[in-house]
């Protein structure tokens, strides 16, 4: 049964993650053997790289009815491919700026770098994130848009 | 400048340096339409005026066309710098091609057009029927990177305008009204807009540069864009269309004009086409011989907004 719209229960936020297979996903993973808790909201997509992660797939998470987007992969100058995540920034700037210009809610979205030695770091910022994402409230303006 | 143009074609015909020549002509319909000549005999069909609207530049990628052979094209100004763009992404070459450039101060709006009345030459200044917005901000009134300019350069308009003059007028002036809105205003605009799209694709036929051979919304396995016409496809239709445009379009205008809907489609990729600018000190179709801009990167690229 469907708790989405009921007053006496808190607003659940959905958190998609779309993270890189050598950083972010291997930090998200130092986070669990440490036991770092971090929200139950986020659901991780694996992808090689953040160069891989296609700007359609940020626009799916929201039509499947995602609440935000979180975006993360290695440092520069990290990327296993060497360039994967300068590719991926370059394109990033771009992608705010037609967002912004289509009134979709960049405080949504939201990037990051986490390297594999970064558990802690990972379960800051999701914590940080599905807190935001709680006050924002659910994407009710992207969701009136799917009927 | 029609007759200057016809003698070109002419000579270009005759003397074999092309095959063909791809220019504006009167269609069945009345309208002014791409022809295709390739019998020297025949170049009085071409013709040039203001109506020229559409970006010929679009069939330079479609197989049957190239078949033709070499080919010889007229463009604008706004048209020779997606030539540019196609060369530099190594979709044509450049010097299998001859460019006609003509000296334009502006499309004349669809709306104020009379029916099956040609225009006066272009370059007729007292001709002063509302230009396309487009064309307000106009920096190539003298088409560039071409071989051949037709028309008379001292007659052109100045190619000179400032930022803040420009951001006065046309698009730029629409886009700017829009950016000023809220975020919540801005989303019902573009849903009200999005609302009317019919998913015709006009806007990608139309686009020089949308040349894939299978568009991602054609493919169907995996589906990425809802195909349907309602509110969530033509979102995720138009930001596609958008982004795949990112740090390429040249502001020719040619999907919007070409929208039956008449959504104002070239803001976004106009507001990309600043951001590019701002960012990356990046015009597209500038000059031959750049890298595309996505595609290449700068570790000093902003990061402000990853965390």
């Amino acid at each position: 049964m469907s708790t989405e719209n009921r007053a006496d229960v808190e607003f659940e936020p959905k958190v998609v993650a779309f993270v890189c297979n050598w950083c972010t996903y291997l930090g998200a993973d130092l986070a669990g053997t440490n036991r770092l808790e971090y929200p139950a909201n986020i659901r991780i997509i694996r992808l090689p790289c953040t160069g891989r992660i296609d700007f359609n797939l940020i626009i799916k998470a929201f039509e499947v009815g995602a609440d935000a987007v979180l975006i993360s992969g290695c440092h520069p100058g990290d990327c296993h491919y060497t360039a994967g995540n300068f590719h991926a920034r370059r394109r990033w700037i771009l992608f705010r700026e037609l967002l912004d210009t289509l009134g979709i809610d960049t405080k949504r979205i939201h990037f990051s770098w986490i390297s594999a030695a970064e558990g802690a770091k990972f379960q800051k910022f999701v914590t940080e994130i599905v807190e935001k994402t709680k006050k924002l409230g659910p994407y009710s303006e992207y969701k009136e848009i799917l009927a | 400048m029609e007759q200057q143009l016809r003698e070109t074609a002419k000579k270009l015909l005759t003397e074999k340096t092309v095959d063909v020549v791809i220019g504006y002509g009167r269609v069945e319909s009345g309208q002014i339409g791409a022809i295709f000549v390739s019998n020297p005999d025949e170049v009085e069909r071409l013709v040039w005026n203001q109506e020229c609207r559409q970006n010929l530049v679009v069939y330079l990628t479609r197989k049957e066309v190239q078949k033709l052979g070499k080919a010889a094209i007229v463009v604008k100004g706004c048209d020779a710098k997606a030539i540019v763009v196609l060369a530099n992404e190594s979709q044509i070459k450049r010097d299998e091609l001859v460019v006609i450039g003509m000296i334009c101060n502006g499309i004349i709006e669809e709306s104020q057009r009379t029916n099956g009345n040609p225009w006066a030459d272009s370059n007729d200044s007292s001709n002063k029927l509302p230009i396309y917005e487009k064309c307000e901000t106009c920096v190539e009134h003298q088409p560039k990177n071409v071989d051949i300019v037709i028309g008379d350069p001292a007659a052109a308009n100045p190619d000179t305008l400032s930022k803040a003059e420009r951001d006065q007028k046309g698009k730029y002036a629409k886009l700017a009204k829009l950016k000023a809105m809220t975020q919540e205003e801005r989303f019902a605009y573009w849903k009200k807009e999005f609302s009317r799209c019919v998913k015709c694709y006009a806007c990608r036929q139309n686009c020089p540069l949308c040349y894939c051979n299978q568009c991602v919304v054609d493919k169907n396995r995996p589906i990425r864009i809802d195909t349907s016409a309602t509110l969530k496809g033509n979102f995720a239709w138009n930001i596609l269309r958008a982004f795949h445009l990112a740090g390429r379009c040249v502001g020719c205008g040619a999907c919007s004009s070409a929208c039956p809907a008449g959504i104002d489609l070239d803001l976004l990729n106009l507001s990309l086409s600043i951001a590019a600018e701002d960012n990356f000190n990046f015009v597209s179709g500038k000059e031959l011989g750049t890298a595309p801009l996505i595609g290449t990167f700068s570790e000093n690229d902003r990061e402000d907004f990853i965390r």
